[in-house]
């Protein structure tokens, strides 16, 4: 396809910002990362058009700009003040290890990308889009799994939530309006709820340490 | 079929309309037992019509259902419709005998679930009889186990209850399991969970056919009651109130077999070993279970061990019918399932009638302890008397209904040792089969003469006992229906018999054109002997009359019994349950390992003296205690994997999809 030189350096964008997470100890550098994450994203849908973008993708492409490029950063950095959580991250594991982990999940979605069949041939855009939405899906997985703090769940899941993108916009191109809409919307409520559950976590404890809730069970 | 699902219809609503009426146990009462009576009236009516019309007959345009591989299709053939009269017959009745027996607890429980629960129970049971898919099958065999659980938890505020209750929710749902093994097994097989397509579908190997008859031998096994896995019955019965144990021994436990008999006819023809397994299955609960039941000192526990035995009768006609069946030996296989399948009729009524008569004497006194009770025929002539017929048709006495079915089960083994088999597979397992009744019905006879004895005969051992009196006309009314059904099967066994040819046409296989024949000399024999016991009982009864009128005129008199010297006998020095049973269960000892606790009297003037026996469940202690218990250990094992983080929570996800990812890939 003739454009795919822009996609693929969005596609290097969205790796090396799903590493820079993995190696960045600061919080306010995370949120910024995925902030730049989501703008780069945004811009999917109307470069897989081309220049004959329709409106729809521009719309779209506005919208998801404008949630996840500002509106997130902007709640996520509200929650980060209001909690007074520590500004460093706290992983389980440790930043270089972090950032082999997620050099072997991307050699892991290589591997994925060649091997899955997909359901119908028309691929969109570039052959890298599958193995980067993986890697993006599973780095935020990863980022779930392996940091202490709730906000960093919430950046964990703004990532996947990447991934799941970047994957479904390679698997139909241009998603229907429909879906794209609500996965958004769900994305959006999501994150929202988030922030106002681990602002009230912290208001309750003190803290929003996700492993020290584990007092709660019975 | 349309008149059948009308009267299921009527009683779920009656149902639903009890559970809303809640609280007002009046109103409860009125719609459950009205709507559960009338429902069964007119489905027995349905089922009647079908059974003697014969052929079976689908419900034309059966709806559509979302379910997936599920679908509404539902048929009442013969075999379907002889299952229905007496889970139908048997159901009404209890519910008109629960209205009175359930009016103790007003007030104080909701008896419009209660209500709600017996109506889906007795629809529930009907569907399963009716259901042609397995996925309606499954939900309807569910919904059997959920609402019958709900009935044996009605008192769970007594201690034990609400254990007896998890037990059985325990050994219903691992049949559960193993029939979700086997209805996947089959529909893989014949792509479709349609019953009629996985009767149509090519023939399974036998490895398979084998695996689903031994899941099939399992799932419904547990929920009749074969001998390892009977232990639910024991703690299930007592528990519940006594209108239901009477519908769950009677024909809940049935439903296994109808299930199996389905089944039967539904995979083709069944090699040797399977016969020989359900008779071996068949003796072994016959005997132990008849054992275990000597031992008891509980009434209705008693009771849930002759069930067993009784299911273990079953469970030998019908395996005695697959061994003719594949050994091409019509006779065996006509009488074999044919008096399988009429004990699950006898069984019903001589079962439904003892557990109501046991339900009467625990409402007349407060007790199920047989060594408490005593005298009670005097009190109670009416119970009395119904019980007495029960007990007599159990014990496989003519001519009553139990000996009916027995006999057809002995003839064919008889048959099958001597005039047109001979050969050793035959004859091995007749032979068998022979001693093992003989053996069960002996026992049986101890047994009922024990329970009869302790409970009605002598003089009552408790103030509780003496001032029992008879229950009130709406109990006492379906003791007496059954008991005259038991009479009637038994004088009359040439129509029932007869009747029996289009319900194991399709299970005979290659001798289904010999069925009538067959049925007919059985019938033929089982007449002569009737008159022969009728003319015995005419006898006895003329003798009776003798003596009543050699009597007349001259002074009788009452007096105490031999006192073997005491000045003041009392009523506790009578032969108790348990020092009648003695003999016996000191002879299968090795069986029992009944517990005694002795306190042998002292010195020459003794005071204290006593004697606790207890007969714990061999199978429960020896063999599922420790299974569970192994179980138990090995999931706490298991909680290393419970941190409470949500961390790792996460990370599991992750790890089984990456693992599902690669092994999809890879």
């Amino acid at each position: 396809m003739n454009g795919s030189l822009p996609i693929e350096a969005v596609l290097v964008l969205l790796v090396i910002t799903d590493l820079l997470l993995l190696g960045s100890s600061r919080f306010r550098t995370c949120i910024r990362v995925v902030a730049v994450q989501g703008l780069a994203l945004g811009l999917l849908p109307v470069l897989l058009h081309g220049a004959e973008a329709p409106a729809r993708a521009w719309g779209l492409a506005g919208a998801s700009m404008l949630l996840k490029g500002a509106v997130f950063p902007l709640l996520l950095l509200r929650v980060l003040r209001d909690t007074g959580a520590r500004r460093e991250v706290e992983p389980y594991v440790g930043y270089t290890l972090s950032i082999l982990g997620g050099v072997g999940a991307l050699v892991f979605s290589l591997w994925v990308g060649s091997r899955l069949e997909l359901p119908g041939t028309a691929l969109t855009g570039s052959s890298l889009m599958v193995p980067a939405g993986l890697a993006t899906l599973l780095i935020g997985l990863f980022l779930i799994a392996s940091r202490r703090n709730a906000l960093s769940q919430v950046l964990g899941y703004i990532v996947v939530e990447n991934g799941i993108y970047t994957f479904g916009v390679a698997l139909v191109g241009g998603v229907p309006m429909l879906v794209e809409l609500g996965v958004l919307m769900d994305a959006f409520v999501a994150v929202f709820i988030m922030s106002i559950a681990a602002y009230h976590i912290s208001r309750e404890f003190d803290h929003i340490e996700v492993d020290r809730l584990d007092r709660l069970r019975g | 079929m349309t008149l059948l699902l009308v009267a299921m219809g009527l009683t779920a609503l009656g149902g639903l309309c009890a559970l809303a009426a809640g609280r007002r146990p009046r109103a409860a009462t009125a719609f459950g037992v009205g709507s559960a009576a009338a429902g069964s009236a007119l489905g027995l009516y349905a089922a009647l019509g079908a059974l003697l019309s014969g052929a079976g007959r689908p419900l034309a345009g059966a709806p559509q259902w979302s379910m997936p591989g599920g679908s509404l299709s539902l048929e009442l053939d013969a075999l379907s419709a002889f299952f229905l009269i007496p889970t139908l017959l048997l159901s009404g009745l209890a519910a008109v005998y629960g209205g009175e027996y359930l009016a103790a607890w007003r007030g104080r429980k909701n008896l419009g679930a209660a209500w709600f629960s017996f109506n889906l129970l007795v629809v529930s049971m009907a569907l399963v009889m009716v259901a042609r898919n397995a996925v309606l099958f499954l939900l309807a065999w569910e919904a059997m186990a959920l609402s019958s659980f709900f009935l044996v938890a009605f008192e769970a505020g007594k201690p034990g209850v609400r254990r007896s209750a998890w037990v059985y929710m325990v050994a219903t749902h691992l049949g559960t399991a193993c029939l979700l093994a086997m209805f996947a097994v089959l529909g893989s097989r014949a792509g479709s969970f349609e019953f009629e397509a996985m009767g149509r579908a090519a023939q399974l190997s036998p490895a398979l056919a084998g695996l689903a008859f031994v899941l099939a031998l399992l799932g419904f096994g547990t929920k009749a009651g074969f001998m390892p896995l009977h232990v639910w019955l024991p703690e299930a019965h007592p528990a519940a109130p006594s209108h239901v144990s009477a519908v769950m021994s009677g024909v809940m436990i049935k439903t296994g077999i109808y299930g199996l008999v389905r089944l039967l006819a539904m995979i083709g023809p069944p090699p040797a070993w399977w016969g020989w397994t359900l008779v071996a299955v068949g003796a072994t609960s016959g005997i132990l279970g008849v054992l275990f039941a000597l031992a008891q000192h509980d009434l209705k526990r008693l009771l849930a061990y002759h069930s067993v035995e009784n299911i273990g009768i079953i469970a030998l006609g019908l395996g005695l019918g697959l061994l003719g069946v594949s050994l091409n030996l019509p006779a065996l296989a006509v009488l074999g399932f044919a008096g399988g399948l009429l004990h699950v009729l006898n069984h019903a009524i001589f079962k439904g009638l003892l557990f109501l008569g046991a339900g009467s004497v625990l409402h007349a006194t407060g007790t199920r302890e047989i060594d408490h009770l005593g005298g009670l025929l005097k009190r109670m002539p009416q119970t009395g008397a119904a019980f007495l017929v029960g007990a007599a048709a159990i014990s496989g006495l003519p001519p009553l209904n139990g000996f009916t079915s027995e006999f057809l089960i002995y003839l064919g083994a008889f048959r099958a040792t001597a005039a047109d088999g001979g050969t050793i597979p035959a004859a091995v397992p007749a032979v068998m089969a022979i001693a093992a009744l003989a053996l069960i019905g002996g026992l049986a006879a101890a047994c009922f003469t024990k329970a009869f004895g302790i409970v009605f005969l002598g003089e009552a051992r408790s103030a509780r006992c003496e001032s029992a009196h008879e229950p009130g006309l709406s109990m006492r009314l379906p003791m007496l229906v059954l008991a005259a059904g038991c009479a009637a099967i038994g004088l009359c066994p040439l129509p029932v018999v007869r009747a029996m040819g289009p319900v194991i046409e399709p299970l005979a296989g290659p001798a289904a054109s010999k069925v009538g024949g067959e049925l007919a000399a059985a019938g033929g024999m089982l007449l002569a002997i009737t008159i022969g016991a009728g003319l015995c009982l005419a006898l006895v009864a003329l003798l009776a009359l003798l003596r009543l009128r050699l009597l007349a005129g001259r002074p009788v008199e009452e007096t105490v019994t031999w006192d073997c010297g005491y000045a003041r006998p009392t009523a506790r020095m009578q032969y108790t349950a348990s020092s009648f049973a003695q003999p016996l269960s000191a002879l299968f000892r090795i069986f029992l390992g009944t517990r005694e606790k002795l306190r042998a009297p002292e010195g020459l003037f003794p005071s204290a003296a006593g004697l606790a026996t207890e007969t714990p469940d061999a199978c429960e202690r020896g063999l599922f205690r420790p299974a569970f218990g192994g179980l138990a250990w090995l999931f706490s094992r298991l909680r290393v994997l419970q941190q409470g983080r949500v961390q790792l929570y996460v990370l599991y996800v992750v790890l089984t999809l990456l693992a599902l990812l690669v092994w999809k890939l890879g």
